[in-house]
């Protein structure tokens, strides 16, 4: 099994900084100019990229990405464009970690094996799936895991620690995806103020490292988690930037 | 197999984990509430003293003679304060929010019944009530938006996606892994994550257990087949549930196949779908070969949603059931002729459900009892089949 998600995190400790996974929706403003964002991303620093598959229902989604996932259906973006985009990636970028973050039912619906196969050839490194929870995953890990591929679990703010605990039990090579505060996703200006003291004891509980994620759009937040996280992601503001370039 | 969180492959918790905490204290609240005989007993007496419970069943007597078949009865859900089977689960649900210390109430709705229900009910507790509707819905159900302000609720009109049910549905959940802590959010059908299609089975299977009770009352005998429409199949499940040790009794769910199933504008996800993930639960799906969900179709409001509640696909896989499914103008000739020949007028979700009974009627002997669920009244439909009728004759015109 290739390490990269884990290479990605201790190349960033190594030199003194958290890393950085940046978020963007496939499709959006339109592939071409999507592929292009991740470029820039990856030029830019980004460690980690996650490559946000659009769906139809975004129940998990704040405005901003929802209407980006709109916007990429209407010009017909699919799962595999969004893998074959990855597969582009890859191959210009051997190091940079890939996870594809989706809702359930787009790599459920053509069957797992499948979607399984063709992420693993695209050089994929970790799937995640937002309404996926601990109970549900095992029929997605067990397609993942022959296949070299990771999965992302998320650690909500109301997960208690034996939970986040059993979250990590078993996965190599990837993070937890901790997030800031109970909604969905989008730019805040403030983070809770009991965020620093979440992190560290989430962070204590695993040995893994953890990323965080919702609502940071700000250098200013981002320098303030990484004094508790092993990263950041940052997602709507970044969907926000390359959709106001278009 | 059914296990408590599943129903064979279908059902489960497939919801963002910030969801899994409320949802874990809800099964706890809940499994806690349904052994409660104080909790029984105050839900008991809000069905008879508030909802006006038991619903009677009514013969159909000219329209059974007309068909010259069977005896069609209905289970009159339609009399129930706020005119439909809607209430019993928002009274149910409404009463463990309170239990549970909830503040506040949130709801999605679709042809507006369920919105109602559950603003009538946070009316009657004290809590504020927030709904959400599809933005077409709020134009073809307009009268049961003015109820729901008038009973003092906030109605929030959804622009986005199809702008039905679904996207309704979307924005409750949005709403409430926001605000989980002191809000409770009440659903209105037996879909959605575990424990609400079990809960929600529970709450409305007053209806199954009445009717099998009135029918031996009334008949000396159960029917020989339970028909009622499903939409997410909360009136169907409720129904079903009188009967589902009754190998005898023959239950029959009944879909909206809208324009036709062939034509692809339909909501009938049983008969037309394929397993999928959506809303919390494992459950037919009408979606695409990419799994984005598809824009549904029915003439009818409260079945226009594209998932189906996971014990109703359970049921089909192992034959207890069967589902078939009836076209827009199936149901509203069905609509018709319950209007003329009984005097009732019944809403277009129900008349799905009437129009199957009227297909199978004829073929059968008078001795055949076919008990349709009636799971609402009709008056909120009035202007929609107005305009409905007015498009086909103009139609018919070309």
């Amino acid at each position: 099994m290739k390490q990269r998600i884990t290479d990605c995190f201790a190349k960033a400790k190594s030199e003194g900084r958290g890393a950085f996974v940046a978020y963007m929706t496939i499709g959006y403003p339109t592939l071409e100019k999507s592929e292009a964002a991740v470029e820039t991303l990856i030029s830019e620093g980004a460690d980690i990229i996650e490559l946000g598959v659009p769906f139809s229902d975004p129940f998990a989604d704040g405005a901003v990405i929802r209407a980006a996932a709109y916007e990429a259906l209407r010009q017909g973006v699919t799962l595999h464009d969004v893998i074959a985009l990855a597969k582009r990636v890859r191959s210009r970028h051997p190091e940079t970690g890939l996870v594809l973050f989706s809702y359930y039912n787009l790599l459920f619906a053509n069957g797992l094996e499948k979607f399984a196969d063709e992420a693993a050839d695209a050089g994929i490194d970790a799937v995640l799936a937002v309404d996926l929870p601990l109970e549900e995953r095992d029929e997605l890990l067990a397609v993942l895991r022959p296949r070299g591929m990771s999965y992302v679990p998320l650690i909500a703010p109301n997960t208690p620690i034996g939970r986040v605990k059993a979250s990590a039990e078993g996965l190599e090579n990837t993070f937890l995806y901790v997030i800031t505060v109970k909604g969905i996703t989008g730019a805040r200006k403030e983070l809770p103020k009991e965020l620093s003291s979440r992190l560290d004891e989430v962070r204590a509980a695993v040995k893994l490292p953890i990323a965080a994620g919702f609502g940071i759009s700000s250098k200013e937040q981002a320098d303030e988690i990484c004094r508790h996280a092993d990263g950041y992601i940052i997602g709507s503001a970044l969907v926000k930037r390359f959709g106001a370039q278009s | 197999m059914k296990t408590t969180k599943h129903y064979g492959p279908y059902g489960g918790q497939y919801v963002a984990e910030t969801l899994m905490g409320p949802l874990n204290e809800l099964a706890a609240a809940y499994l806690e509430a349904k052994e409660d005989p104080e909790f029984q007993r105050e839900f008991a007496a809000l069905l008879k003293d508030y909802v006006g419970r038991e619903s009677p069943i009514t013969v159909c007597r000219r329209l059974s003679a007309k068909l010259g078949g069977a005896t069609i009865a209905l289970k009159r859900e339609d009399l129930n304060h706020t005119g439909a089977h809607k209430v019993n689960n928002t009274i149910g649900q409404a009463l463990l929010a309170k239990r549970m210390g909830k503040k506040r109430l949130i709801a999605e709705t679709g042809a507006g019944m369920h919105g109602v229900a559950t603003a009538t009910v946070a009316a009657l507790l004290g809590m504020p009530c927030e709904v959400y509707m599809g933005a077409i819905d709020v134009k073809r159900q307009a009268p049961n938006v003015e109820r729901m302000k008038m009973l003092g609720a906030t109605v929030h009109a959804i622009e986005e996606g199809s702008a039905t049910l679904k996207d309704a549905m979307n924005e409750a959940l949005r709403d409430w892994v926001t605000n989980c802590d002191d809000t409770f959010y009440v659903i209105g059908t037996a879909a959605g994550p575990y424990p609400y299609p079990e809960m929600v089975k529970d709450f409305q299977s007053v209806i199954g257990r009445e009717a099998r009770r009135q029918c031996l009352e009334k008949f000396g005998r159960l029917p020989d087949q339970a028909i009622a429409c499903v939409g997410g199949g909360s009136n169907a499940i409720g129904l079903f549930a009188g009967f589902l040790d009754d190998a005898g009794v023959k239950l029959v769910g009944v879909e909206a196949a809208g324009r036709g199933i062939a034509t692809g504008e339909h909501a009938a996800s049983i008969n037309g779908g394929r397993l999928g993930v959506l809303h919390g639960a494992k459950t037919m799906l009408l979606q695409t070969a990419d799994g984005n969900v598809i824009d549904t179709y029915s003439v009818s409001a409260g079945l226009d949603y594209p998932g189906v509640g996971p014990e109703h696909c359970y049921l089909h896989d192992t034959g207890r059931a069967e589902y078939s499914s009836i076209t827009d103008d199936e149901a509203i000739a069905a609509f018709d002729d319950l209007c003329r020949y009984e005097g009732i007028i019944p809403a277009l979700e129900s008349s799905h459900a009437l129009a199957e009974a009227i297909k199978r009627a004829p073929s059968l002997p008078k001795e055949t009892i076919l008990l349709v669920c009636l799971s609402g009244r009709g008056d909120k439909d009035l202007e929609n089949i107005l305009a409905y009728k007015k498009s086909r004759s103009a139609g018919q015109d070309m």
